[in-house]
């Protein structure tokens, strides 16, 4: 019989970083020691827990990386679980779904601006490394990632020590309140756009919590940036991961297959209901 | 098309049985549902509704997907699926039988559902034309006629008898392991099965619901006006809740996955849910349909407008009445449908 989306295969951890007090990034490949399927950034994998659940994670790791990365915020019973887990224990993987963001077509050759607030800097990593790796096709590269805390900032070592010394990138970080060890920006993510005097006709990537996402999309445009180019990824509750099982609608839309990537003007025409 | 005496329908399933399943509505404790023909099987084709819809038969309420050994560290995956055998489902009226066309859909679109696929692969389907179509059925809204539904088979009742009349190959198939139990219809027979269809269409047209149109719904409605009407609220205000609607409805086909710990195992299956339950969508940080309104209006906006929009216009309903009579308070689809009729919600 053929192969059938709903079925996993075994996934071993093979490495776990603690990114913030609540998140974890997992590495993980499959038995034979390789990713276990192949992704373009912004897709997605149902990771599960035998006996306790699935859950829809986005890769976090771009798709050059001999193994998969998922950065997960222990929120539920799944993550309860992974984060309790050691490296060399398997879970489960199947994947990957949805649509990923345009990384070959409307964004190459473009300047790209990420903004990204908390865990949403998890997809975002896919495609800033994707952008990383393949550097010649893309222009200048905008960071603005914001978090509650500075320890809560995600892969914060890297954004220091690998993003901000990449050709042509620019990394702004800020955190909500002052903090003694911190002497960078303090402030919310959509002011801080403001003050950063962003290139209006460059591709704008944002990702975080809805009401984040909410402020941050009035501000890009009031600085006057269209919403044909903002591009953003949704979340809803899903089990197939294949637009079967009717979970994650937005209208006529399924997140799991049509999206989890939109650009905000398409979102403007679905039911204001996620 | 052949002929078969009321009398002998029970050598009829005898013989289909004896070489595969045969599904075929069944009274167990009053109730009519599918269930496979055995000994002291109470048939009944009678009934028009099964309380359950026949999409049981290719999509079960609840469903083995695969199973999982934890050994230390180590996970098993094991594939449980089965190659289905061969059977046959007998007596599926006109709307259950669009709403396979329905299922097939979803189920059979890339990526395909391998469960789904093979039941259907190997499933026969013999339908039988409504001879009295009831208060609640609406099916001709849709386009169906109860009175020549097709499928691999089709039966029709008139007179003494049982009229038979294979339409695929499928169908050819099984006829041929029956045929020596039927007689061949003579050209009488089929203007008396002409007749009948004639004389169902009439009743059809007597029907409460006949006059029931989809106009103003599918793909050319305007979504966010639908959408944003305030007559949800209205319509929505007396809804429990239940998810009685969604368990008869021969279209709804949302699942739910769940894992149980068998002690020696785990197993993986897939069971019905309800998008009229408030943790149909319950995330980490909420639902986005967190009032009865938003799930009820889910529920008829996917079946009028987003499966529509999807679809090439084909409707999620196929009127076969089951919420209609199933619903405790008495809302359901047709007013629905009717309340949006011909008003203006602006």
């Amino acid at each position: 019989m053929t192969n059938d989306r709903l079925i996993p295969v075994p996934g071993v951890i093979t490495e776990i970083r603690r990114d913030t007090p609540d998140v974890k990034t997992f590495r993980v490949v499959g038995r034979d020691g390789k990713k276990p399927f192949v992704n373009i950034p912004g897709q997605c994998a149902m990771v599960s827990v035998p006996g306790v659940g699935e859950s829809m994670f986005s890769v976090t790791s771009s798709p050059e990386t001999p193994y998969m990365e998922f950065s997960i915020k222990k929120c539920g019973c799944v993550t309860e679980w992974l984060h309790s887990a050691e490296v060399g224990t398997e879970i489960t993987v199947r994947g990957p779904f949805g649509n990923g963001f345009p990384v070959n077509t409307e964004f190459k050759g473009k300047n790209l601006v990420f903004i990204a607030g908390g865990i949403g800097l998890a997809p975002l990593r896919s495609v800033i490394n994707y952008v990383r790796a393949n550097r010649a096709d893309y222009g200048k590269v905008t960071v603005v990632y914001g978090s509650r805390s500075k320890d809560d900032l995600v892969d914060f070592e890297e954004i220091k020590n690998e993003w901000a010394n990449e050709k042509d990138f620019t990394v702004y970080l800020t955190i909500d309140r002052p903090q003694d060890t911190w002497d960078g920006h303090v402030g919310f993510v959509p002011a801080y756009v403001k003050e950063l005097n962003l290139r209006t006709s460059d591709t704008v990537i944002l990702c975080g919590p809805p009401i984040m996402i909410k402020f941050t999309l009035a501000a890009l445009i009031e600085l006057g940036f269209e919403k044909t180019q903002v591009y953003t990824t949704m979340e809803l509750r899903m089990k197939c991961g294949i637009g079967k099982c009717g979970r994650c609608n937005i209208g006529d839309k399924y997140v799991c297959k049509d999206g989890p990537v939109f650009r905000c003007d398409q979102i403007d025409e679905m039911p204001n209901e996620y | 098309m052949l002929k078969i005496n009321k009398s002998n329908l029970e050598k009829l399933f005898n013989a289909i049985s004896e070489k595969q399943n045969l599904y075929i509505p069944c009274n167990v404790n009053g109730k009519t549902n599918y269930a496979v023909y055995g000994e002291g099987a109470q048939v009944d084709l009678e009934t028009l509704k099964t309380v359950k819809s026949a999409k049981e038969v290719f999509f079960p309420q609840c469903e083995d997907i695969v199973s999982f050994k934890r050994n230390g560290k180590a996970v098993e995956v094991i594939d449980v699926r089965k190659e289905s055998e061969d059977f046959t489902v007998f007596g599926v009226r006109a709307c259950d039988l669009k709403s396979f066309e329905i299922l097939d859909t979803v189920f059979l679109s890339e990526p395909v559902d391998t469960y789904y696929q093979t039941k259907r692969e190997h499933g026969t389907v013999v339908t039988l034309a409504c001879n009295y179509p009831e208060e609640s059925c609406f099916c001709h809204t849709f386009g169906i006629n109860a009175s020549e539904p097709k499928g691999d088979v089709t039966c029709w009742f008139a007179g003494d008898f049982l009229y038979w009349q294979a339409n695929t190959e499928k169908g050819l198939n099984l006829t041929k392991t029956v045929e020596s139990l039927f007689e061949k219809a003579t050209a009488k027979d089929e203007k008396e099965v002409e007749t009948e269809k004639k004389e169902i269409e009439k009743r059809t047209e007597k029907l409460p619901l006949y006059d029931l149109t989809t106009e103003g719904w599918g793909k050319d409605s305007v979504l966010l006006e639908k959408f944003n009407s305030p007559l949800w609220q209205s319509l929505s205000e007396a809804c429990l809740g239940c998810g009685a609607c969604t368990f008869v409805c021969p279209t709804c086909q949302c699942y739910d996955i769940k894992d149980f710990d068998k002690g020696h195992g785990i197993q993986r299956y897939r069971c019905w849910d309800s998008c009229m339950y408030n943790d149909f969508t319950m995330m980490a940080h909420g639902t986005p349909r967190p009032t009865q309104m938003q799930r009820f209006r889910q529920r008829f906006m996917h079946k009028l407008v987003y499966y529509p929009k999807n679809n090439e216009g084909t409707f999620g309903c196929v009127g076969c009445g089951r919420c209609v009579e199933k619903c405790p308070i008495h809302m359901n689809i047709t007013k629905v449908m009717k309340a949006f009729g011909g008003k203006k919600n602006d």
